[in-house]
């Protein structure tokens, strides 16, 4: 059961081979058990979630189920939760019940899902490794001694050692598809608008956006699928058609060659300097057994992806200076214990409450927005944006989707890049630029690196290409079985 | 207070609150009142994770204003982040309009001063954008602490930026007024001063005449023409006498103290906010389509320019009534429908009547015009009655006093009911010449006598003998034959 795919556990319940309470049950006696040596979780929630099942099983019974009643799942604690604690990785809001459910959850609630708890994130989703959090790190399942990738660590470790079988996540600057790659799971960001940002506290709002974690892409294709859908409480939400992303899993041309006729873009920028040796060979591996599912292969040029992360870590951090601005320690969250007045009251609850990366981004977001400099670099990166998006339109000219590597390289030693933050930021370099452009990405497990760490593969859509984008690493998922390893962990 | 060798360059911000049932960007209601936090929802309070969504009725209203003064709509505006931290501002920033605002230009027409002193002037607009409100910082009543109420938190508002085209309080006070006059003729907002739903911040600087613009100090947040008016003049003065006295005026934001008629700094421009204003990424730019605005434009009232116009054109008014009956709405369409019910007769008299015993009356009882006792058809009735004789105009005014008791349904009912119907018989005028001249020997005597006060104190019996029902006109003309004969 722990390795069952979605689409298994639903008959499981649905035939009552196993209840929904006893696979809460047993999903929350594992996460008891890898807690410790993982940190994924920052909240369990076991009366919670076996209320919720109980509920499901009910549901089961009266034949009303839905393709994910019953079945476990875990927030990203930026999503708020009411009743439960919300922290976002922060001390600034580490005694934050929230009062009300974000869209998403309210969705994945409705869907019948049982939330066994919220997971371990960089503070406020700044970072690439989940080192950034109030409550520790979080650790890789393949070796608990390196990072599992950020910010979305907490959710991707948990899908990675099955301690969920599926996570939300949400995707800034690559925080699903990044965790997803270093964690040997899959994740997918949809298209900007496509899920609604209500109730997920934001960081940077115009980059933004919620995804799902899954051990493959079917298990992401259920999953995204009850979290997308008009919200007219986000304007930024888009309002599109229901997409079944199941359904179009099933698309193949021919069983043998089930991706013909799909062209698949190479940018040679993703393959240049930085990139590991092990990350390269895996990804070309994976690109001539797309080949051979029937895809070709056409190189494709992104000029301007390499100006991706100095116009990221500009607007970015301008966003997330102003969105932050409410954590002022007046109404809720973290306030110092002793102030002199309210300008003290202020300095003091924000610089208890705030980790060194937040404070950086905030410092460095206020500073750009400044008088005097907004032109020179607010401005300026907004251009570069343009630029960007426009080198993907023409790129969707010669191709259906684009690959590369997700990450340049395999998860590295908790540590290990601390003290650097640029060399951290550079981790992603191939995600970054979807976020500006707005654009699905996916990343999914394709081979080993050095030290048997898990190398993935991102595919990038045109925009509302979600669909295609499942379709195709589910193509690539009958044929192969990367996804189907699993960390060897002390059960 | 002299402004001798300067002169005064003044412009103003309106902050009108717009009538919207719910707020700018939640569902909120906005009513005016209520125990503090109980109208501040999750988006008001700023809690994380929340967003806003714009209300279609606050652009609406925006069209409304740009229509009424002809300023251009924007097809595209932006809503921006003007960031600060403040505990009455719960998200850190106010959501606000910066670089492009919904209304640009337009021009409004102002009166000045009364009687020969009187005269218009065109007041331009910078520009009209949409912005939120903040809450209250309430600083008595917790000891050694400070309430907030996010009640107001997220009302909307308009700030109207007039071009520095005012040169003294008067103007500014006017402008004020035309502008609270107009926001409530579109009924955009309700104009209530005293709960800070039309607010002014003033920018005051003086100059010698042709010298470049001085340095500006700007007065916050007046809530009464009067402190508007008091404000502008004391910083004038302060500002003169500075420069007089060889002093020199820094740039700077100021409170007026109407304990004391005086303005005190509540910051200079040393420490001026850096707002750091930059598109809000969770609001899509406004996009005002103009089939829109063409839907709004159909549904506008005659505004007070164009009625003013009518008024002059159609009844042959003078300005100065045009003005005073289209200084309000309501009045405009009170005297509109008694001229209308007076079958658009003697606009003068009816003009007259609602400017001057209705609204005399209204006043003393403290009641607004469309709660008036007296309907314009039945002021109409009574218009109609004096213009052709059957009573005289202070015969008039008992009738007008007999409406607004309810004493009868129409002038006609009362002047019936209480014989009031002016007499123009000579035949029986004359007998009661007669009889008064008779009784009143002395009078008649210094008449002849050459004191022409007697004769009026004749007329005086004579309608007092008649019970004031006497024509006038017949009276005066038999008591002189009889008196010169």
């Amino acid at each position: 059961m722990i390795n069952a795919s979605l689409t298994e556990l639903r008959a499981a319940l649905d035939t009552r081979k196993i209840s929904s309470a006893e696979l809460a049950t047993l999903f929350l006696d594992r996460i008891e058990r890898l807690q410790p040596a993982l940190n994924a979780f920052i909240t369990v929630d076991r009366e919670r979630a076996l209320d919720a099942a109980r509920a499901a099983d009910a549901r089961i019974a009266a034949g009303t189920a839905g393709p994910l009643t019953g079945i476990p799942l875990a927030h990203k604690d930026v999503f708020c939760t009411q009743g439960l604690l919300t922290s976002c990785g922060s001390k600034m809001l580490s005694n934050f019940v929230s009062p009300y459910d974000a869209h998403v959850v309210s969705l994945l609630k409705a869907a019948g899902t049982v939330m066994l708890g919220k997971t371990n994130m960089d503070e406020f989703a700044m970072g690439s490794s989940n080192e950034n959090s109030h409550y520790g790190p979080v650790r890789n399942p393949w070796d608990t001694g390196r990072i599992p990738g950020g910010s979305s660590g907490g959710s991707a470790a948990a899908v990675a050692a099955r301690m969920v079988p599926m996570a939300t996540g949400t995707d800034t600057g690559g925080s699903v598809r990044q965790p997803a790659a270093l964690t040997g799971i899959t994740g997918i960001k949809p298209t900007y608008g496509t899920v609604s940002r209500y109730g997920m506290v934001a960081y940077a709002s115009s980059f933004d956006q919620a995804g799902a974690f899954g051990a493959s892409a079917a298990d992401c294709a259920l999953l995204l699928g009850a979290m997308t859908g008009f919200d007219p409480r986000d304007s930024t939400s888009l309002e599109r058609p229901a997409a079944d992303y199941t359904q179009a899993l099933q698309s193949g041309a021919s069983a043998t060659t089930p991706l013909a006729g799909l062209r698949i873009g190479v940018p040679e920028e993703f393959f240049a300097d930085g990139l590991d040796d092990d990350v390269r060979t895996a990804v070309e591996a994976a690109l001539a057994e797309y080949r051979k599912l029937g895809a070709q292969t056409v190189a494709v040029s992104l000029p301007n992806a390499r100006l991706a992360i100095p116009a990221y870590y500009v607007l970015a951090p301008a966003e997330a200076s102003s969105n932050l601005s409410r954590f002022d320690g007046v109404r809720y969250g973290h306030r110092a214990d002793s102030y002199s007045d309210l300008d003290d009251l202020y300095r003091k609850s924000r610089s208890e409450g705030f980790g060194a990366e937040v404070q950086r981004r905030i410092l460095i977001g206020t500073y750009v927005l400044s008088h005097g400099y907004y032109d020179a670099y607010y401005l300026q990166a907004q251009k570069l944006r343009r630029l960007i998006a426009e080198d993907f339109r023409r790129a969707f000219t010669q191709c259906d989707v684009i690959a590369g590597p997700t990450s340049p390289s395999t998860a590295w030693a908790i540590g290990a890049k601390s003290d650097d933050p640029v060399r951290m930021y550079l981790s992603d370099i191939y995600t970054i630029a979807v976020n500006l452009a707005g654009l699905p990405g996916l990343s999914h497990p394709c081979g080993f690196g050095n030290g048997h760490l898990p190398v993935g593969l991102q595919l990038i859509g045109d925009y509302f290409d979600e669909a295609r984008l499942l379709a195709t690493a589910h193509g690539y998922q009958q044929a192969t079985d990367w996804h189907l390893r699993r960390p060897a962990l002390a059960d | 207070m002299t402004t001798r060798d300067w002169e005064v360059v003044i412009g103003l911000e309106i902050h009108a609150q717009l009538n919207t049932a719910s707020k700018i960007f939640s569902g909120a209601s906005t009513a005016f009142g209520a125990e503090p936090n109980r109208q501040a929802c999750a988006v008001d309070i700023a809690l994380p994770g929340v967003l806003p969504v714009l209300n279609r009725g606050a652009v609406e209203r925006a069209i409304r204003f740009g229509l009424a003064l002809e300023s251009q709509i924007a097809a595209k505006s932006v809503f921006a982040r003007k960031n600060y931290f403040y505990p009455d501002l719960p998200k850190g920033y106010q959501i606000s309009q910066f670089e492009l605002p919904v209304v640009v230009g337009g021009r409004i027409a102002i009166q000045v001063g009364d009687g020969e002193q009187r005269y218009e002037k065109s007041i331009n607009l910078t520009r009209a954008h949409l912005e939120e409100d903040a809450g209250k910082s309430l600083h008595e009543d917790f000891h050694g602490m400070s309430g907030i109420d996010l009640n107001r938190a997220g009302t909307p508002l308009l700030e109207i930026v007039s071009e520095p085209e005012m040169s003294s309080s008067a103007e500014a006070v006017a402008y004020a007024r035309a502008m609270h006059a107009l926001v409530r003729w579109i009924e955009i907002c309700d104009g209530n001063m005293q709960e800070g739903s039309f607010r002014c911040d003033a920018n005051v600087s003086v100059r010698r005449p042709g010298a470049p613009l001085g340095t500006r100090r700007e007065i916050k947040n007046l809530n009464s023409f009067r402190f508007l008016q008091q404000a502008i003049d004391y910083e004038i003065q302060w500002q003169i006498e500075t420069l007089e006295d060889g002093g020199r005026i820094t740039q700077a934001t100021v409170l007026f103290d109407p304990d004391n008629g005086e303005t005190r700094v509540m910051r200079s421009k040393e420490d001026a906010h850096d707002y750091r204003y930059f598109p809000d990424p969770d609001l899509l730019p406004l996009v005002i389509d103009p089939a829109w605005v063409d839907q709004v434009r159909g549904a506008m009232p005659e505004l007070p320019q164009a009625m003013r116009a009518r008024f002059m054109r159609d009844f042959g008014l003078s300005a100065y009534d045009a003005a005073t009956l289209t200084a309000s709405r309501e009045v405009a369409l009170y005297f509109q429908d008694t001229i209308d019910a007076a079958a658009g007769q003697h606009a003068k008299l009816c003009a007259n009547w609602v400017m001057g015993d209705l609204a005399a009356r209204l006043n003393k009882a403290e009641l607004e015009v469309g709660n008036s006792p007296v309907t314009p058809a039945q002021l109409a009735g009574l218009v109609l009655r004096i213009a052709d004789n059957t009573v005289s105009n202070n015969i008039g005014k008992k009738v007008f006093d007999a409406l607004w008791n309810g004493e009868g349904a129409s002038a006609d009912a009362i002047i019936d009911a209480q014989g009031l119907r002016q007499v123009t018989d000579s035949g029986a005028i004359e007998a009661i010449v007669d009889e008064v001249l008779t009784a009143n020997e002395k009078s008649v005597a210094e008449f002849r006598a050459g004191k022409e006060k007697a004769f009026n104190a004749l007329v005086g019996q004579i309608m007092k003998a008649s019970r004031g029902k006497a024509n006038p006109a017949i009276v005066n003309d038999i008591l002189r034959r009889k008196l010169e004969s």
